[in-house]
């Protein structure tokens, strides 16, 4: 059985670990076995912590046995995106600029998933500092798609994807600010959820863009995601973002029926170019919602379709103020060149950062400045209001929304990197989402014509994380595409071997 | 509205503002790149937009407040554990004034 654990969903193995049929140990030795086999191929991980691992599942091991009553993800291994801070490990947010900074604390999900029984395996791969939307970004290394190792993840989230889709871990936390978890979930064909922005806390999180970012589960299923997001949600005194609002118990959303439920799509999704095999699938996923008794209505979001221009105005100015703390002063890489405080700065940051993140801090720094202020970032606000509007309309005629993830399936490595406006242009669908603060979950809606998986976004109102759960469980239920998997050839050279 | 496009002096402006070393092939790659986004943005323009509420925030939180308490925070030693340069419990930087 050893073998399978790894393959085991969330639920499952913290069932047998409470009730003691298997070790926590014996678990975090087998994603720790499928990690040493398949990251050669895939890269999902920045650093594997399997000391870490072995002791944090030894130590819970030991106090069931004495008895102590088991935490909701008791044994449940959990992969963590290079950006939530972790008391004593190296936290670089997949910048070499904060290369060397050990965290001194915990972020807020992080002691909140040490406290329901998880085992930290280690930190996954991103774009540096979560722009980009294929992890070719990060400072460290390319991530490959486990369905096929030439094209990307997805991002900025893709090791964390690529880590639950290759049975590296059962679950991962990663973070979305316009689609980071959403888009390469749909890449990689596993369940993220982008909870409603202020339903999980961020403390500890490294901030790319504060009104947009919320961090939020991986898994390779709806149940799953249910369990992560129930474990990590709720109001922190530590984030003055964080909502006053209780945590319902998402697992009682599962397996529930959706007949006479009304689902809108909305009539801009099909005029946005969509690959054909995307647009495929994700019709044949609105006749699986009907078969299940939905309604499938016809929305408007007239607006949508300015959500590009109004998020780069908006995420970059605001991650151009964020990133001013990154100067070599307090924390990881300080240049040696410079005479004087400013030339050091300079050094520091021309040195420390990667090429888009610098374009980034340079368009927010541009749309803030004097002079352009009123053109850019005050009528990006303006628009952010329209776009809200327009859900807020949708939401008066049906439950949830629904729309492709991506307009296109896992694109090649090296495809897209050299021209930023169309890599930008690709977060369409997401990225309305950030802006109008809504949970919305990606999942598998089916397959393109070469056996990648296409995703299929539901969203729902703020704070009605329930509506979604519902929705996409019944919709797994009813489609079970999320059980068919990758298939990894791990060569022989690359057997587990002591890591 | 027409909006300027952005060169090399304004990028090495913007540069600056950031406090942002860059090349110059930089300079000349970033312009452009720059440009297009710019162009881009002037999507907005066909909106219309007189009199909408600016949204900077999707909560209706406001003014978030606690207890005027002492909490534990980090400790000096924490606090400069990560500092490229220190000396005497302080944050160590080049010369400020020339």
């Amino acid at each position: 059985m050893n073998a399978k654990l790894n393959e085991l969903t969330a639920r499952e193995t913290a069932g047998l670990v409470a009730r003691r049929e298997i070790s926590a140990l014996e678990v975090a030795e087998a994603c720790l076995s499928r990690i040493a086999a398949v990251e050669p191929l895939v890269g999902s991980f920045l650093r594997v912590d399997g000391e870490g691992a072995r002791a944090m599942a030894a130590d819970l091991d030991r106090r069931l046995a004495a008895g102590e009553e088991p935490g909701p993800l008791c044994g449940v291994p959990v992969a963590l995106k290079d950006l939530l801070c972790v008391k004593g490990w190296e936290v670089t947010c997949g910048s070499k600029i904060l290369k060397g900074f050990f965290s001194p604390y915990d972020a807020t999900v992080v002691r909140k998933l040490r406290a329901a029984g998880a085992v930290f395996l280690g930190q996954t791969n991103m774009d540096e500092f979560a722009m980009g939307s294929s992890t070719e970004n990060s400072g460290y290394q390319i991530t490959r798609n486990p369905w096929d190792l030439d094209r990307v993840p997805g991002g900025s989230s893709g090791g964390s994807a690529a880590a639950v889709a290759a049975a590296e871990a059962p679950v991962a936390l990663g973070s979305d600010t316009g689609g980071s978890i959403r888009q390469p979930a749909a890449f990689c064909g596993v369940a993220g959820m982008k909870p409603t922005y202020g339903r999980v806390s961020r403390y500890g999180l490294v901030a790319y863009a504060s009104s947009l970012d919320q961090i939020g589960p991986f898994a390779r299923d709806v149940g799953d995601v249910a369990l992560l997001l129930e474990a990590i949600s709720g109001h922190d005194p530590l984030d003055s973002t964080s909502a006053p609002i209780p945590v319902p118990a998402y697992r009682d959303s599962l397996g529930r029926e959706i007949a006479g439920m009304k689902l809108g799509v909305p009539r801009q999704c099909f005029a946005a170019g969509l690959e054909e095999g995307v647009e495929r699938a994700f019709r044949e996923s609105l006749e699986i919602f009907r078969g299940l008794g939905a309604e499938i209505i016809e929305i408007d979001l007239p607006r949508i379709p300015h959500s590009v221009a109004c998020y780069y105005i908006i995420s970059t100015a605001e991650a151009s103020s964020n990133l001013a703390r990154f100067d070599g002063v307090q924390y990881g890489y300080r240049s040696p060149a410079g005479e004087n405080l400013v030339e050091m700065y300079e050094a520091t940051r021309r040195d420390g950062f990667g090429e888009e993140v610098k374009r980034r801090i340079l368009l927010g720094t541009y749309v803030l400045s004097s002079g352009y202020y009123d053109a850019y970032y005050a009528r990006a606000l303006q628009a952010r209001r329209l776009i809200k509007d327009d859900f807020d309309k949708a939401f008066e005629r049906c439950e949830c929304v629904l729309m492709p993830t991506s307009p296109t399936t896992a694109f090649e490595i090296g495809s897209r990197i050299a021209d930023p406006l169309r890599m930008y242009l690709s977060d369409l669908f997401t990225i309305a989402v950030n802006l109008a603060g809504l949970p919305a979950i990606s999942i598998t809606g089916g397959f393109d014509a070469s056996g990648l998986p296409v995703g299929i976004q539901v969203i729902a109102p703020p704070f009605e994380e329930e509506k979604i759960i519902r929705t996409a469980s019944a919709f797994e239920a009813g489609a079970g595409f999320q059980d068919r998997k990758p298939v990894l050839s791990v060569p022989p050279a690359a057997a587990p071997g002591p890591s | 509205m027409t909006k300027k496009k952005i060169g090399p002096s304004d990028i090495e402006a913007v540069a600056r503002l950031a406090r942002l070393g860059l090349s110059a092939e930089e300079k000349e790659k970033f312009g452009r790149q720059l440009n297009d986004v710019l162009l881009y943005m002037e999507k907005l323009d066909g909106l219309p937009l007189e009199g909408v509420e600016p949204l900077s925030h999707v909560l209706p939180l406001q003014n978030v407040m606690r207890d005027d308490t002492p909490r534990p925070g980090l400790e000096q030693k924490q606090a400069l554990a990560n500092a490229p340069e220190k000396r005497d419990g302080f944050f160590k930087v080049p010369p400020v004034i020339e």
